[in-house]
């Protein structure tokens, strides 16, 4: 008796919890209520199930409780009761599975006239890529990476030259408009996470992962690393600030473009992109004449 | 009236092959030590699991403190954290519930259930608990060397596993891959010995479709299984040689502090395909044992017949097929091609449906039963119970975009304890009250059972359903420590630290449990033969605890179904399985008795 009451309690008490709860979802930031919604509508549909067979279940432990004198009713089967249970079932989960696949769809396909940006991460830190006037991010490869050309930018490519590139953690980005994410890792994987966004992708060495939202709040989020990368794992954390467009431009202009930071480096115009093989080689030899300078 | 089948009670077909004789141990090192009995193999492979699984619970508590009280305990370090997680799911999972499932429960009750003497192969089978202690014994050891045990996470995801931002990429990561190929090589043996015996080793009469449950659950369990496996042991090994060698399966080009590595062309992806190719079917590895074991013990505590048997069998093995079409739906943010997610998605929730009538047909086995509220049928309560929030929760994780936010979050960590920690634990619990007088000839302690079971099932619930709406909020899993964090309020932190004072409640309460199993082999209340009344062959054995060979001279006649509970116009509530038609229906064949046979 005492487990019927306890499985009463636990129906209960798993409602109230949800009540009562202050842990839900943060205020969301981004055009993806969509997803919000797929989500009240699984948990209605489960919540209720979850309801139904656990009170059934007291139900059965309170009524059919063990009596010497009684039988158990013998009925091996009950084909009409198993069809329609399972009729009902797949239609519960059609209900599901229906928003779930429109809204994934969305997710997938990126509105036309959306911003490019990049995101970039290594252990255990964020950086970011944003195109130059020509619009376009320059095509990008670890293997160019050097202490001078962190993000690997190709430096023969002239639609990088006019990049900004903002280390440190902080970037900002415009109100209310679409912007597709790339995703780069040089390492190991890392994942690119805004619970306010409700929007993420884990980012892959060796390829270019994405996904797009529209910032619908202005406010400072915190950037975290949603996939295990190491003992840092915890501490690789950045902002993002949604602004309004014209504090955007502003904090862009403020940045440096890739040329830029090139000429600051020291390394100039000369700088060729880093074979294959040679990658730590041309490195260090840059490091040597660095030193001699 | 029901009409199960069209074959009648007492259907024996003649013996085709004549029996082998067994191997009868020469001394007391072959009959305890290099044994090959089927019986005490599985009890070797069970004390081996728990004895590996209660250093995965002491890791639990450690990471439980971390998380509830950050900064107290000095020896926790953001890398030894990470080797207390990767360890613990890892031992957890692979090491002890694939283990004791298969291999502990698995060896003792499929020969006993289906009427054979042991398993078909005994040699092979003694074979396989020794390499499963060997994998044991190189886990431990990567404690022991220099850098610890890995700390990539269960999932061993590279490039990270096996670089030096990881704590254990110098030995520990390649230990685990040895102690995981040991473990998949010894697994085989017992693996191919559970099926072969299932398919061979019946007694005559137990058709397929009279089987107890509990073995189809293991029988189609240890299938995917030997299905499965493989794909892990070939990523280890890839991942060993990436590691060792420098091949470039998993690894791409990767710039580590400034420096190009040696790798490229690899894709890390790869290994997630193979990892979870392996590690889907791995969830139904664990729970599809569990599914038929507590099918058994809802059936034999309600003294009613399971529900729609066939249903039950149909259901095992539509969820084994399906387990193998639905891996990426952990990969939904892995930067996968995203159309996978439409696929994923549809089968993932198709799976749902199958699940979900096992679960109906356990509420509706209680409904009309004559429910005795035993402590096994305590635990299957608390089964249901479990099994139904855990799964509901994997609704929200397989719908390809609900996930989207929740990957990675502590919603995930509550989903998966509750549908593969606690509901399969619950069972395994209340399975040993179940059979531990078979074993030992005595009840456990039932006022010992009572405060386990209540702390164990109250306080698991306590712990796991709060940390769903620390997920929703967007807490991070794998977090050393979360730190200034702007969405995370004070309260969350507070509530990290009621879990844990939970965990380590719960923790102790085992205590009791251990010592309820010591205690009662001495002391208990002598069984007697078939205590609970039930219809299965393993209760029918001349000796409790059954002896070499299980059952006496003559291998045992099955006449009907496991499931002949309560049948109308019977003496007693439940008919054996080898009891003949004649002394069973005394009034001749009522459709009620007709047994299950194809």
């Amino acid at each position: 008796m005492a487990v019927a009451i306890l499985l009463i309690l636990v129906a209960a008490g798993s409602v109230a919890f949800h009540l009562l709860s202050p842990w839900w979802w943060t205020p969301i930031a981004s055009n993806w209520g969509y997803i919000d919604d797929t989500i009240t509508i699984t948990f209605w549909i489960t919540g209720v199930v979850f309801v139904v067979i656990v009170l059934f279940t007291a139900y059965c432990v309170i009524r059919y409780r063990y009596r010497p004198d009684r039988r158990a009713e013998y009925e091996p089967e009950n084909k009409k009761m198993e069809v329609w249970l399972t009729i009902l079932t797949a239609v519960g989960v059609a209900a599901m599975l229906a928003p779930g696949l429109f809204v994934w769809n969305q997710f997938i396909a990126v509105p036309d006239g959306a911003a490019v940006i990049e995101v970039m991460a290594q252990q255990w830190q964020w950086s970011f890529r944003f195109p130059g006037k020509d619009g376009v991010l320059g095509t990008s490869d670890a293997r160019n990476i050097t202490s001078e050309n962190p993000f690997g930018v190709n430096p023969n490519d002239p639609k990088g030259r006019d990049d900004i590139l903002v280390e440190g953690g902080e970037m900002s980005l415009p109100l209310g408009k679409p912007v597709k994410v790339l995703l780069r890792s040089i390492d190991v994987l890392h994942d690119f996470y805004v619970p306010e966004f409700r929007a993420k992708m884990d980012m892959v060495p060796g390829m270019v992962t994405y996904f797009w939202f529209t910032p619908t709040r202005t406010g400072t989020f915190d950037i975290l690393c949603f996939e295990l990368c190491g003992v840092g794992h915890y501490n690789m954390r950045g902002k993002v600030n949604v602004v309004e467009d014209s504090a955007f431009n502003a904090w862009l202009q403020e940045q440096r473009t890739f040329a830029q930071s090139l000429a600051e480096a020291g390394a100039g115009d000369g700088i060729n992109p880093v074979s294959d093989e040679g990658g730590a080689d041309a490195a260090n030899r840059r490091l040597a004449q660095r030193g001699a300078h | 009236m029901a009409n199960v089948t069209s074959a009648r009670v007492g259907y024996v077909p003649p013996a085709e092959v004549a029996e082998v004789d067994l191997y009868h141990p020469k001394s007391w090192v072959t009959k305890y030590v290099f044994c090959q009995d089927a019986k005490v193999i599985a009890i070797q492979y069970a004390f081996t699991a728990i004895a590996i699984g209660l250093v995965a619970l002491v890791l639990s508590w450690m990471m439980r403190l971390q998380l509830g009280f950050p900064d107290t305990i000095s020896f926790i370090e953001p890398g030894t954290y990470l080797q207390f997680i990767t360890m613990h799911g890892m031992i957890m999972v692979v090491y002890l519930l694939t283990a004791l499932f298969l291999g502990g429960f698995g060896n003792y009750l499929i020969p006993l259930m289906v009427g054979a003497r042991d398993m078909v192969f005994p040699y092979v089978n003694m074979v396989s608990y020794w390499v499963y202690l060997l994998a044991v014994l190189v886990l431990v050891a990567s404690f022991f060397v220099p850098g610890g045990p890995t700390g990539a996470g269960w999932t061993l995801y590279p490039p990270q596993a096996i670089l030096s931002g990881t704590p254990g990429a110098d030995g520990g990561i390649i230990l685990m891959a040895i102690s995981l190929i040991l473990f998949i090589a010894g697994f085989t043996m017992g693996g191919l010995n559970y099926v072969v015996t299932v398919l061979q080793g019946r007694t005559r009469g137990m058709t397929m479709m009279r089987m107890p449950l509990t073995v189809w659950g293991i029988f189609v369990a240890t299938i995917l299984a030997l299905l499965a496996f493989p794909a892990l042991f070939v990523g280890s090994v890839m991942l060993a040689l990436d590691r060792v060698l420098g091949t470039s399966f998993f690894m791409p080009i990767i710039v580590e502090m400034g420096q190009q590595l040696k790798y490229d062309g690899g894709s890390p992806i790869l290994f997630q395909h193979l990892f979870w190719f392996f590690g889907h079917p791995e969830v139904y590895i664990v729970a599809v044992p569990a599914f038929g074991i507590v099918s058994d013990l809802i059936a034999v505590h309600a003294r009613r017949n399971i529900f729609g048997y066939r249903m039950m069998v149909w259901a095992i093995v539509a969820i084994g097929g399906l387990s193998f079409v639905v891996w990426a739906h952990h990969m939904y943010v892995s930067g996968m091609n995203p159309w996978f997610g439409y696929f994923f998605a549809t089968t993932t929730l198709i799976i749902a449906v199958p699940t979900a009538l096992k679960v109906y047909n356990w509420t509706l086995t209680l409904w009309k039963g004559n429910i005795r509220l035993t402590l096994p049928m305590l635990f299957a309560i608390g089964f249901i119970v479990t099994f139904v929030n855990g799964g509901i929760t994997g609704l929200f994780l397989g719908n390809v975009v609900v996930d989207v936010p929740l990957s990675d979050t502590m919603f995930v960590v509550a989903h998966f304890h509750m549908v593969m920690g606690v509901a399969p634990i619950l069972v395994i619990f209340g399975a040993i009250y179940h059979w531990y007088p078979l074993m030992t000839g005595r009840m456990l302690n039932t006022a010992m059972g009572h405060f386990h079971f209540w702390v164990t099932f109250v306080g698991a619930y306590t712990i796991f359903l709060p940390i769903h709406y620390l997920g929703f909020l967007g807490v991070p899993r794998r977090y050393f420590a979360l730190g200034e964090t702007s969405f995370i309020p004070e309260s969350a932190h507070t509530l990290s630290a009621f879990i844990t004072v939970v965990v380590l409640i719960v923790g102790v309460a085992q205590l009791v449990f251990f010592f309820n199993l010591v205690w009662s082999a001495y002391k208990g209340k002598a069984a007697g033969r078939n205590p609970w009344g039930a219809t299965t062959l393993e209760w029918q054995t001349p000796e409790i605890p059954p002896g070499h060979g299980n059952f006496g001279p003559t291998l045992p006649l099955v006449y009907r179904w496991a499931y002949d509970y309560s049948v109308p116009g019977q003496a007693q509530d439940f008919v054996p399985q080898n009891q003949p038609p004649a002394t069973a229906a005394a009034g001749g064949e009522t459709p009620g008795t007709r047994g299950a046979a194809t």
